[in-house]
């Protein structure tokens, strides 16, 4: 990662970090909104198998690091 | 066939087990365990391509697979008021291969055309809501006529005072085991590994830390470590080097990989949702890739939606990777397997997904259902499609 890419993402997370404002649980409807889970959807489970056999790359992304075959 | 009874029989008794839980008679507050929630996902997936990995990197990559996951969610609470949730899991893949029916070069529709998988996978979780302390812990299964996987995990989540962060971290391990079935000309020849099974074992870290930012945006940072070891290439693939002799795929036999994701949800106004999520990896075969996600379900009414996504994929190539007939053998690790190549791929697709008040088709525990499909395109002549379907129950 070069100098100027650490920089950039401390930035934002300096951002983010001070614009986190307290939300109490009663001001979480949008939050707790199904689609705005922070997880994959039980829909993308065979999408997300599928990129694990066609790609290089896998996991970070909460699910399976691991098993299985791949082989096709 | 007799695979499938078992573990159906497998699931009976699992679900009887549960629903002869003693009832609380103390009053101390212990609910019985419930149902809280079924889901059914099934896809119908396709591919075509010309790089088969079986022979050696050239060749139809024609794939079809179907797969069904059925998916029970049951909760109870103890006398201490802690949340109790176990999740059986169980998968049924069925799919047919163009290429792994060129295990024997002379075949034609032969043994290793098709193949049928069965994953099933039990996972428990105690959450103390007073606390926001979960515990959790796992187990699960993979079964196909040549490759046997178990798994383990357990893991633990913190929830911050004020509710408004997230840590967790999870340690899953998969004990592998890989029948080595040679390409049909290398058996009994002494030059490929052909006989019995041959182990894999992956040890995965992940750590994750989710944050609310405000009433309209949460995000998380995701990271795994995972190291691999054992029999890490497939016996069945070819490779050809320039003298035009033929071998069977060779690869390390030890992996380091490294995931770094990030993800962010934002609610915009009353209508839009813009889900987004990035993903940085590398790993010690000199993959280094990079993944961008972007959906934006739109809520057209309280209870229908129709999500639009698009993700974007790039990685290089492994040290090891060289196309049809251009290995020379001289590194000791060689593949033509061009899911390890260098390549961009794109997946656009969309959508839709129906939860009304009353039930999906006045059916009130029919509580949802979701289709999506997506296109999926390398930029090295393969693409796919596939469509998928989600049914929940509560």
């Amino acid at each position: 990662m070069t100098p100027q890419k650490i920089i950039i993402a401390t930035g934002i997370l300096a951002i983010l970090a001070t614009s986190c404002k307290p939300v109490k649980e009663y001001q979480k409807s949008k939050l707790n909104d199904s689609e705005m889970s922070l997880s994959n959807r039980k829909v993308e489970k065979t999408e997300l198998s599928f990129q694990a056999y066609r790609e290089g790359a896998s996991g970070a992304n909460a699910g399976k690091s691991g098993g299985g075959c791949g082989c096709n | 066939m007799k695979r499938f009874f078992l573990t159906a029989f497998g699931i009976a008794c699992l679900l009887k087990s549960f629903s002869q839980q003693p009832s609380d008679s103390t009053g101390f507050g212990s609910r019985k365990l419930k149902i809280d929630e079924i889901n059914l996902v099934s896809s119908y997936y396709g591919q075509n391509g010309n790089n088969a990995a079986v022979t050696g990197g050239i060749g139809t990559q024609k794939l079809t697979d179907i797969a069904n996951v059925f998916d029970i969610k049951l909760v109870k609470y103890d006398r201490k008021l802690r949340k109790h949730v176990f999740d059986l899991e169980v998968g049924i893949d069925h799919y047919t291969s163009a290429s792994s029916d060129r295990v024997d070069l002379k075949a034609n529709t032969s043994a290793s055309y098709a193949d049928t998988r069965i994953y099933p996978a039990l996972t428990w979780s105690m959450e103390n809501e007073q606390k926001g302390r979960t515990i959790s812990a796992g187990v699960s299964s993979s079964t196909e006529f040549d490759y046997q996987s178990l798994g383990a995990n357990i893991g633990f989540a913190k929830k911050t005072k004020d509710r408004n962060g997230e840590f967790s971290a999870r340690l899953q391990a998969y004990f592998d085991q890989v029948r080595l079935i040679a390409p049909e000309e290398l058996r009994n020849t002494g030059l490929a590994k052909d006989n019995g099974t041959d182990n894999r074992t992956t040890i995965a870290a992940s750590l994750s830390w989710s944050q609310v930012i405000n009433k309209n945006l949460q995000l998380s940072f995701l990271a795994d470590l995972v190291q691999q070891q054992g029999f890490l290439s497939l016996p069945f693939y070819r490779v050809y080097f320039t003298d035009g002799s033929v071998h069977q795929e060779k690869l390390p036999d030890s992996r380091f990989k490294i995931p770094l994701g990030f993800r962010a949800n934002y609610f915009l106004g009353d209508h839009f949702i813009i889900r987004t999520y990035y993903r940085f990896y590398k790993d010690d075969w000199g993959i280094s890739s990079h993944t961008v996600n972007l959906e934006v379900p739109v809520k057209i009414t309280s209870f229908f939606s129709i999500s639009p996504f698009y993700r974007f994929y790039s990685q290089s190539a492994v040290n090891y990777f060289a196309p049809y007939a251009q290995h020379t053998g001289t590194s000791g690790y060689y593949t033509s397997n061009y899911d390890l190549s260098k390549f961009n791929s794109n997946f656009l697709g969309a959508g839709i997904r129906l939860t009304p008040p009353k039930g999906v088709l006045g059916v009130q525990r029919f509580n949802m259902i979701e289709l999506r499909y997506g296109h999926y395109t390398k930029n090295i002549a393969m693409n796919a499609n596939i469509i998928s379907m989600n049914i929940r129950l509560k």
